[in-house]
């Protein structure tokens, strides 16, 4: 397995002596893998994510991205360049008054020569689908509009990893589906590794792996089949199967040959394929 | 509320000014302003006066942008002409007021500070018109560089301006949802004496600060995550240069200067 992230062992507390936010975190992330965390609030979502490209260092355990320690700083930047990140308030994360400086934000940091630079940005651009917004002011854009541009930011630098943590949280479904699809985009066409950081069930179906955390520990880890199956425990976990997952899940428990499906219209093609 | 915010907004364009270099534009800036304290006399205002239809005229933007800048200023312009035209006591009396007299000279120093005024905005205004905040803070940036050898954070000064000139308008709408949300509950801000209305506005500010404090931790965590580290080792996507548009300007600006000190000095003694 060609390893992209990885946590040995990895603790972290807020005050030195405070409670631990994760403990004991052993985990690995497979190059171009797409993946999905799920928890419940102040299960230490944000905290893994934010251990992942050195914004915090562990306390205890060691924590890796293609083999350069997050705690060794002569890596701090590297790290960060080949481990993007996505925050959940699309305002916050935006720096400039017009797109195109924005999405320009991480080359300048990282002293991209600027003849190199208009070319990356039109490609991010259009990677993220805003390249027909490229000169508007970022306030004037829908929510899922703004976190497409900080894909787009983030793309610019060209990152090997992108951690999304709960990006469409504070979108509309409308928004929440075109950032996933990016996304997912991403990740099929370029080869990125996806870390996706989110609460809604009904988008973790769509990775092929699923953590599941739980008071700072991994709960749960497997395929969505596979965690999905095991409804009383992700209940005791405050996390609630959507009702068609639910339906599919029982029947498949009841032996019909049926998939994991969201929504009624999957579920009833699934069913009349098999049944017909 | 949102359209209130006239002074320091973008207008777009293709003009010479617009192209032009923004240190240029905030060289000139500051010759102009030295120009219009140079004018001492009436008629010496007529050379920033002109400069400034020119430059009005070039830069093509509407002349109702530029004069909504002045919007906000004109009680202060109301106040310093008044207040000047009592402070400085001359011989030739005008009019007798008993307690107070106004003099001609009074009377001229008064419109002569309030022309300096508005002409001050106007010139900081079309600035601002004709450059995007970007290249603003950019070209601030770099006039101020020579000065990091002492100290200065020209850097992070313009970061700062940019950052301010990114939240402004999500403020600004924050500031309105609250309002409404408050008004909604009965809050109050429109009547009652000036001390009743700013009472008003402290349940408005309240979550108006603890969201920025919010707001300013999140940017800086963003920032960080996209490897910002300081000016230090930085590239621009800007390049700036200065072309002949440019050193034509400078030329404009200081024939400017020097054209309004020699009329002033000429009719000095007229009044
Ligand atoms: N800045 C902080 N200072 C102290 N404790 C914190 C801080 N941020 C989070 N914590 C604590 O760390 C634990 C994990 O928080 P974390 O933000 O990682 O959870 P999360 O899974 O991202 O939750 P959410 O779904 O609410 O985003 C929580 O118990 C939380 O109270
Ligand atoms: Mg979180």
């Amino acid at each position: 397995m060609d390893e992209i992230i990885r946590l040995e062992n990895v603790s972290y507390a807020y005050e030195e002596d405070g409670p631990r936010a994760v403990e004991g975190l052993n985990l690995s992330f497979e190059r171009g893998s797409f993946t999905a965390v799920l928890g419940h609030n102040g299960s230490g979502k944000s905290t893994m994510a934010k251990l992942m490209n050195g914004l915090f260092l562990p306390t205890e355990g060691r924590v890796t991205v293609d083999g350069m320690d997050t705690a060794d700083e002569k890596y701090t930047w590297e790290i960060r360049k080949k481990a993007g990140m996505i925050f959940q308030n699309p305002d916050n994360q935006l720096v400039a008054t017009v797109v195109t400086d924005d999405v320009a934000f991480g080359l300048e940091n990282l002293g991209v020569p600027p003849a190199e630079m208009p070319e990356r940005i039109n490609w991010a651009l259009k990677q993220a689908g805003m390249a027909e917004h490229a000169f508007k002011a970022p306030h004037l854009l829908s929510g899922g509009q703004k976190q497409r541009v900080a894909i787009a930011g983030v793309l610019a630098m060209r990152p090997e990893i992108i951690i999304c943590d709960e990006a469409t949280a504070m979108l509309d479904p409308q928004g929440r589906r075109e950032v996933l699809s990016v996304m997912e985009k991403l990740n099929r066409e370029q080869g990125i590794t996806v870390i996706w950081i989110t609460h809604f069930m009904e988008e973790a179906v769509r990775f092929s792996r699923l953590i599941v955390m739980d008071r700072g520990s991994v709960a749960m880890d497997g395929t969505p089949a596979e965690v999905f199956s095991d409804e009383e425990k992700l209940e005791r976990m405050h996390l609630r199967l959507p009702v068609m997952a639910r339906l599919s899940m029982k029947l498949r428990k009841e032996n019909a040959d049926i998939p994991l499906c969201l929504t009624a219209e999957d579920l009833a093609r699934e069913a009349e394929k098999r049944w017909n | 509320m949102l359209d209130n915010f006239a002074f320091g907004q973008y207008y777009p364009g293709t003009s010479v000014f617009h192209r032009m270099d923004p240190r240029m534009k905030i060289i000139l800036l500051i010759l102009y302003i030295a120009g219009i304290f140079c004018a001492g006399t009436l008629p010496s205002f007529a050379v920033p006066l002109l400069f400034m239809v020119f430059s009005i005229h070039m830069a093509a933007v509407p002349l109702k942008m530029v004069f909504k800048s002045l919007k906000p200023l004109r009680f202060i312009l109301i106040f310093t002409f008044v207040l000047n035209l009592f402070f400085l006591q001359g011989e030739r009396v005008l009019l007798d007021l008993g307690f107070a007299r106004i003099t001609r000279e009074g009377l001229v120093n008064a419109v002569l500070y309030a022309l300096r005024l508005v002409f001050l905005v106007m010139g900081s205004s079309l600035l601002t018109l004709t450059t995007a905040p970007v290249p603003l803070t950019d070209g601030l940036e770099r006039l101020l560089s020579p000065l990091k050898a002492i100290r200065f954070p020209a850097h992070e000064m313009a970061m700062m301006m940019t950052i301010a000139l990114r939240f402004i308008p999500t403020l600004l709408e924050e500031t309105d949802k609250i309002m409404k949300a408050q008004s909604a509950r009965g809050a109050d801000f429109e009547s009652g004496n000036l001390i009743q209305r700013a009472k008003a506005m402290v349940p408005l500010l309240v979550p108006l600060f603890v969201s920025s404090f919010r707001r300013a931790g999140e940017l800086a965590m963003a920032m960080e995550a996209r490897c910002y580290h300081g000016g230090e080792g930085r590239t621009r996507l800007h390049v700036l240069k200065m072309a002949r548009r440019d050193y034509i300007a400078l030329a404009l600006g200081i024939v400017m200067v020097a054209l309004t000190v020699a009329l002033s000095r000429l009719t000095a003694g007229l009044i």
